[in-house]
């Protein structure tokens, strides 16, 4: 049944510290990877997928490195480009692809398509189609925790494109204010939609925007899985201390157009096959077996694993019914 | 003693936040210095910062974090300090907080503060009534009460209320309407108006301060012998159809009165639903007294001749119960 939270997580061999956390750094980011895959180039093809699909290819180092290190008090607002964060915080896989067939186990019921799901029983926060909207809702988040005396920190996500908008900045000015830990984490992969990054602010980092507001901010090489790790453990001692908010910059690369409808002509060819050479996933492979923390046969194994497990997971979505119809007028506001 | 409007949606948030710890206010000069209409005078100093926000000047920010926090369980009462500046929160509103619950079932117990409303000289950005941006999105409940009471009543069921609350609250009110207030607790519920003349030659209905406008026009056509009802809305999303439909069956005619602009305003709806309803029971055409379809201006005469008052109503419903 794959309505339950993801569980054939290997338990790794006895190598270390670094050696587990990379076999789950790798397993969370290959478990994306594929879901995405089956997502964008099966059942948006096939047409079991009717609406927009927006992946985030070559980007998994960011959400599986930061929210590996969220307790469960930490409430967790992802982007589109972030769905390891759902995994990671126990969202069943037959949900999401329930989610994205548009079906009534899906996390909406057939409300919503693609990224836009959340639950608060798992401290996940749903995104809305403005971007950086979430932004002040995370500062909302982080007082609420201060408020309460809950120790948590809100994981407030975005891309490059988000920080032009006046709810970036409205949300960032107000959890500086206020000092609430939010860690801004920033997965900058270089194109919005369409728009290149120096087409989109005059700065040449999002991090040069912290200090405009007193915050510090990180740039991170957003492909490396480890180093994002290493630097959202540093970010989140200082939140966690009482620090204030703090940015992360995680520099990355757009492997797809904005969305499974767009080619991305726009994008010259060399930039794509410069990031290729970087792929998150193949670079954490090769330095866990350079560094005898697997085997090539163990890593296939994990993988067979998981694409088992989406398998199961199709099929556990696709036997799930469409909505009824007569639901359309439920849950606008409380029933009463 | 008489409690004004302002001073009973004071005593509503008081008792609320006396009530219940979760309740807090955040918004722009509603602390220290007690609000720009002085609704939250005297509130920091008993509840502390903690549980009254001075914000940047920061709509956007004000509307998420309100959203934000009511997603751990507290109920956050955000001020805009003029209805006109809602309109930098709007995403906010009518995609972030209006959706959540139908979206994927996150409750969002909010209630945001607008003052409303012309009369005051406060001109195009001082002025507005935009209710009826809200009234058209799924999600959100939108009040306007023209009584102390019911402000009252309203802002208290506004905060225990589970669903986005978007409270609009008439500032040409706030020190002009004064009533007594019962002692003991009380609240009104949202999505109910009420009969507050009965009548049996024409129903007159209206919200906010229009209400006030409609009982004075009211008393002057009973001198002429002309006996209207007066239904005042209180909510406007979800609209209490119901109430304006019996009535209309009782009187026949019907008068619609709002200070918003013509064209697409309430009144529009309420006709289209009476007409669908009850249409073999009219005598008359349904008729609109409102704002014309202008910005609101500042020079007296100007925003004299813009705002609906007695003497317009008046003409209408003379014609009308000629008709």
């Amino acid at each position: 049944m794959s309505a339950a939270p993801v569980s054939t997580l290997p338990s790794t061999s006895a190598s270390g510290e670094p050696a587990e956390l990379a076999h789950k750094c790798l397993y969370y980011m290959t478990l994306m990877r594929e879901v995405e895959d089956r997502i964008e180039r099966k059942l948006y093809r096939q047409g079991k997928i009717v609406g927009g699909v927006y992946v985030g290819r070559g980007q998994e180092a960011i959400p599986v490195g930061t929210a590996l290190l969220a307790e469960p008090d930490d409430v967790l607002l992802p982007s589109h480009r972030d769905m390891a964060v759902m995994f990671i915080r126990g969202m069943p896989l037959g949900r999401v692809f329930a989610q994205y067939m548009g079906r009534a186990d899906g996390p909406t019921r057939g409300r919503e398509g693609n990224m836009h799901m959340g639950d608060l029983k798992l401290n996940l926060v749903s995104i809305i189609s403005a971007l950086a909207a979430t932004v002040p809702v995370a500062a909302g988040v982080a007082l609420a925790m201060r408020y309460l005396g809950k120790p948590g920190v809100a994981f407030s996500y975005f891309g490059d494109g988000a920080t032009s908008r006046g709810d970036w900045h409205e949300g960032v000015n107000f959890a500086t204010v206020q000092k609430l830990p939010v860690l801004f984490i920033c997965n900058n992969n270089q194109y919005a939609y369409s728009t290149p990054l120096s087409a989109q602010m005059a700065c040449a980092n999002v991090a040069d925007r912290g200090p405009a507001y007193s915050m510090p901010a990180e740039i991170v090489d957003g492909n490396d899985v480890l180093a994002v790790h290493a630097a959202t453990r540093r970010a989140l001692e200082q939140v966690r201390a009482g620090g204030g908010p703090y940015l992360l910059e995680c520099k990355t690369f757009r492997m797809t157009g904005h969305s499974a409808h767009d080619a991305a002509h726009y994008v010259p060819k060399e930039l794509f096959e410069e990031w290729e050479r970087m792929d998150p996933i193949a670079r954490l492979r090769s330095k866990m077996l350079a560094n005898g923390w697997a085997d090539e046969a163990g890593l296939e194994r994990v993988r067979a694993g998981i694409l088992r497990e989406i398998d199961e997971a199709v099929e556990w979505a696709d036997r799930s019914p469409y909505p009824d119809p007569a639901t359309l007028l439920d849950d606008v506001y409380e029933q009463s | 003693m008489p409690t004004t409007y302002l001073e009973a949606i004071r005593e509503g948030l008081w008792e609320e936040m006396e009530r219940d710890p979760n309740v807090f206010l955040l918004g722009e000069d509603i602390g220290v210095y007690g609000g720009a209409f002085k609704v939250t005078a005297g509130f920091i100093e008993h509840f502390g910062e903690r549980r009254v926000v001075d914000t940047p000047i920061s709509e956007g920010a004000i509307v998420g974090a309100a959203i934000g926090a009511s997603f751990l369980g507290l109920r956050p009462v955000a001020e805009m300090q003029f209805a006109d500046f809602i309109s930098c929160g709007f995403d906010q509103i009518v995609n972030f907080a209006a959706k959540c619950r139908y979206r994927w079932g996150a409750a969002v117990p909010m209630v945001i503060r607008a003052p409303s409303g012309g009369g005051i000289h406060g001109g195009p950005f001082h002025s507005q009534n935009p209710e009826m941006w809200f009234v058209r999105v799924p999600g959100l409940k939108v009040v306007a009460p023209a009584t102390a009471y019911d402000a009252k009543g309203l802002i208290k069921s506004a905060v225990r209320d589970n669903d986005p609350v978007l409270f609009f609250e008439h500032k040409g009110l706030y020190r002009r309407i004064r009533e007594e207030l019962p002692g003991e607790e009380y609240t009104v519920p949202i999505g109910k108006a009420k009969v507050v003349r009965e009548g049996r030659d024409l129903t007159i209905v209206a919200y906010g301060a229009m209400v006030w406008t409609a009982l004075e026009a009211a008393e002057k056509l009973a001198e002429e012998g002309v006996q209207a009802e007066v239904v005042d809305l209180r909510t406007l999303l979800p609209l209490d159809r119901e109430t304006v439909i019996e009535s209309v069956r009782k009187t026949s005619k019907v008068l619609l009165v709002h200070e918003d602009t013509r064209t697409g305003g309430m009144a529009g709806e309420l006709a289209a639903s009476i007409t669908e309803s009850v249409f073999e029971y009219l005598d008359g055409p349904v008729v609109r007294v409102t704002a014309p379809d202008t910005p609101v201006p500042y020079s007296p005469p100007l925003e004299e001749a813009f705002l609906p008052n007695v003497e317009k109503v008046l003409e209408k419903a003379r014609w009308l119960r000629r008709y």
